[in-house]
């Protein structure tokens, strides 16, 4: 195993231990004893397997799992984040409709492998995104009327 | 027989096009490669919310039922699965297709996934009943270990590594705990305004399943799908009718083997394909036209992995433990309906029940009808690019989330079990007893708790949980299944390591 995977296991389990012993302690260290019991049973099964996986990343024996390469988290990173504003920010802050077309078309053009110099390439782009805004708007708005945050446009 | 009576409720007008609609909804999205069956499944549901509880489960039922079978198209066609179910399928379909024997592929593979699929909806209907009335007899003691047993076989048996497998289910326990104490009304493990309700399950298992495959698909960059689709000739469908039934070897091998397997928690249709293609080629006199285009291996992997999809769905109709991710998700769909599984739902919801059920068999029927007919469509869909994929999946876990309660709380929950999944999985870590930990944590918890009060009242707590023929056999299949999964990793982790030593012995000596 090289160490890149390794140091990736180690982080990993370490976050899942780091999980478990707080999940341990709340349970343990919270009142009433009652409404913890259940908790308190699963934590320690919890905080066991996760310190024996922590540890065997340590070991280096950890061995299921590639992990991530620099270059598959570099193709992730822009469309995660965009991903993530749209969810923590943007759907509530523009409106649901408004950040859906302006994510889509973001991560349209982000990952299309089309040339971005033609114009072509963003007309389709523009042109996908609003057929699926319109189903979307059609189905979630008009079928089950589900009532979304306020837009800024509307 | 009780089923029979409630069989004109599948050919309602509205229910009889939403059964159409999920079949067709489903193949073309099982075609769809990185689109699996608990997937599609889960973003269906909130559609459900404001159908009534048997519309909804039909709806999801058939969607189930074809995106299984639907797979098979672009594993055929395109050489990809369309889910993991599918992985056999491909081994000799591709093959036929590029002999030019694509419709001849399709045809009886979607035969032998009516063929097989029908028996397992037929196993279904007879051992559900029979065993929602055994399901009575179940205590607290003994359903609080049927939970436990669910998600460690699930655990176990799904992934690499045992210790992590039941690593999630514990973290899916935990997951499941969150919120306000049904009992006490204590707050626990609230770290956030989001998580004061505690962890709505839909919005979960839309963030579980969709958002690893969206960041997955992310993962692949600016790539085009190389994929040809190869064309489908005709192919009388009477020549195929005659094949399938004339190679009764590989069909009754593959529907013997997929209901088998489907009726053990937590072995999934993948397993299936693969079991049923290797027996039915040990087995063959032909057995080295397997992987060269032989039908039989189309024949048995396909009629496995459809034959599957009912018996997967007995432990979750009788006992209320999904056996399988996508019976999770069916959970789910129930719960939302205020409708528990087990023999509660054959007593006091038979409607519900029977006309799912019967739709299932019904959808056997026109899923192979129509996947003959839509194969080819299906097949271009499936090239949908990776970038609209992604986004078209993103958009509708969003909304899909947000519909369930209206809340963005939701929607972050999603979101943060999503994220935080997909990077758990390049670790060795799996969705599947995640989720059964969640759903099944406040099955285990409730009869935990009112097991300790009996047992406070009338003996103690280890002679309550630990003692009875029932208790004792349950605790034994947990303790096997975990035994027999750790085996099974050390006996591959040796074969592994005597390989590397071979290959490093060779290596020195050159």
């Amino acid at each position: 195993m090289t160490d890149l995977p390794r140091i990736q296991h180690i982080c990993a389990s370490g976050v899942v231990a780091l999980v478990g012993v707080t999940v341990t302690w709340v349970s343990y260290t919270q009142e009433p004893a009652a409404a913890f019991l259940f908790p308190r049973l699963i934590s320690t099964v919890f905080v066991v397997l996760a310190l024996w996986t922590f540890g065997k990343a340590i070991l280096g024996c950890s061995k299921v799992g590639n992990g991530l390469s620099a270059e598959a988290l570099l193709r992730i990173a822009p469309g995660l984040l965009v991903a993530l504003v749209y969810i923590f920010w943007a759907a509530k802050g523009l409106g649901f409709y408004t950040a859906s077309t302006i994510t889509f078309f973001i991560l349209l053009s982000l990952y299309d492998p089309a040339p971005h110099s033609e114009l072509k390439s963003w007309v389709r782009r523009a042109v996908i995104t609003a057929g699926f805004l319109a189903v979307m708007y059609g189905l979630f708005a008009m079928l089950l009327g589900v009532f979304t945050p306020r837009e800024i446009f509307f | 027989m009780e089923f029979i009576q409630y069989f004109g409720d599948v050919f309602v007008p509205f229910n009889f096009m939403l059964l159409m609609l999920g079949t067709v909804g489903g193949l073309i999205l099982g075609a769809t490669p990185g689109l699996s069956p608990t997937m599609a499944v889960a973003l269906l549901i909130p559609f459900t919310f404001r159908l009534e509880p048997a519309q909804g489960l039909i709806l999801l039922g058939a969607a189930y039922t074809s995106t299984v079978a639907g797979g098979a198209v672009s594993a055929i066609l395109l050489k990809i699965p369309g889910a993991p179910a599918n992985i056999a399928t491909t081994l000799d379909g591709h093959t036929m297709a590029k002999k030019g024997q694509g419709a001849r592929a399709l045809q009886l593979s979607f035969l032998a996934s009516a063929v097989g699929g029908i028996f397992g909806v037929f196993l279904l209907i007879f051992l559900t009943p029979v065993l929602a009335q055994w399901a009575l007899a179940f205590g607290p003691s003994h359903l609080f270990w049927l939970a436990i047993l669910g998600v460690t076989v699930i655990g176990s048996l799904d992934g690499g590594s045992v210790v992590k497998g039941l690593l999630a289910g514990c973290i899916g326990l935990w997951l499941s705990t969150i919120g306000f104490d049904d009992i006490m009304g204590a707050q626990r493990f609230i770290f956030h305004d989001s998580l004061a309700g505690g962890i709505n399950v839909i919005p979960a298992l839309i963030g579980l399943f969709a958002i690893p495959q969206v960041i997955t698909m992310f993962a692949k960059g600016r790539s085009r799908l190389d994929a040809e689709v190869l064309e489908v000739e005709r192919h009388p469908i009477g020549d195929a009718i005659r094949e399938v039934f004339g190679r009764m070897r590989a069909l009754s091998i593959g529907t013997i083997t997929g209901s088998i397997i489907g009726l053990i928690p937590g072995v999934g249709g993948q397993i299936a394909g693969l079991v049923a293609y290797d027996q039915a080629k040990k087995t063959s006199p032909e057995r080295d036209k397997f992987g060269t285009g032989h039908p039989e291996g189309v024949i048995a992997a396909e009629s496995a992995n459809n034959a599957m999809v009912g018996p997967s769905l007995v432990p979750l109709l009788t006992l209320s433990i999904p056996g399988s991710p996508t019976a999770a998700v069916l959970l789910g769909g129930l719960l939302i309906h205020g409708i528990f599984p087990g023999s509660d739902l054959f007593d006091n919801h038979p409607q519900v029940a029977w006309t799912f059920i019967n739709s299932m068999l019904i959808g056997q029927v026109l899923m192979c009808i129509f996947g003959l007919y839509v194969a080819g469509l299906a097949a271009r869909v499936a090239q949908v690019p990776n970038e609209v994929m992604a986004a078209v999946v993103l958009a509708l876990a969003v909304f899909g989330s947000y519909s369930v309660q209206t809340s963005m709380g939701d929607v972050y929950v999603m979101a943060a079990l999503g994220t935080g999944m997909y990077f758990l999985e390049r670790f060795g870590f799996s969705a599947a007893p995640l989720v059964l930990g969640l759903i099944l944590g406040p099955i285990a918890e409730a009869n935990f708790i009112q097991g300790s009060m009996i047992a406070n009242a009338t003996s103690s707590v280890s002679q309550y949980f630990f003692t009875g023929a029932l208790n004792l056999t349950l605790i034994a299949i947990v303790v096997l299944s975990v035994g027999y999964s750790v085996l099974m990793e050390l006996r591959a982790r040796r074969v592994v390591t005597t390989k590397d030593e071979a290959v490093a012995k060779e290596e020195a000596l050159s």
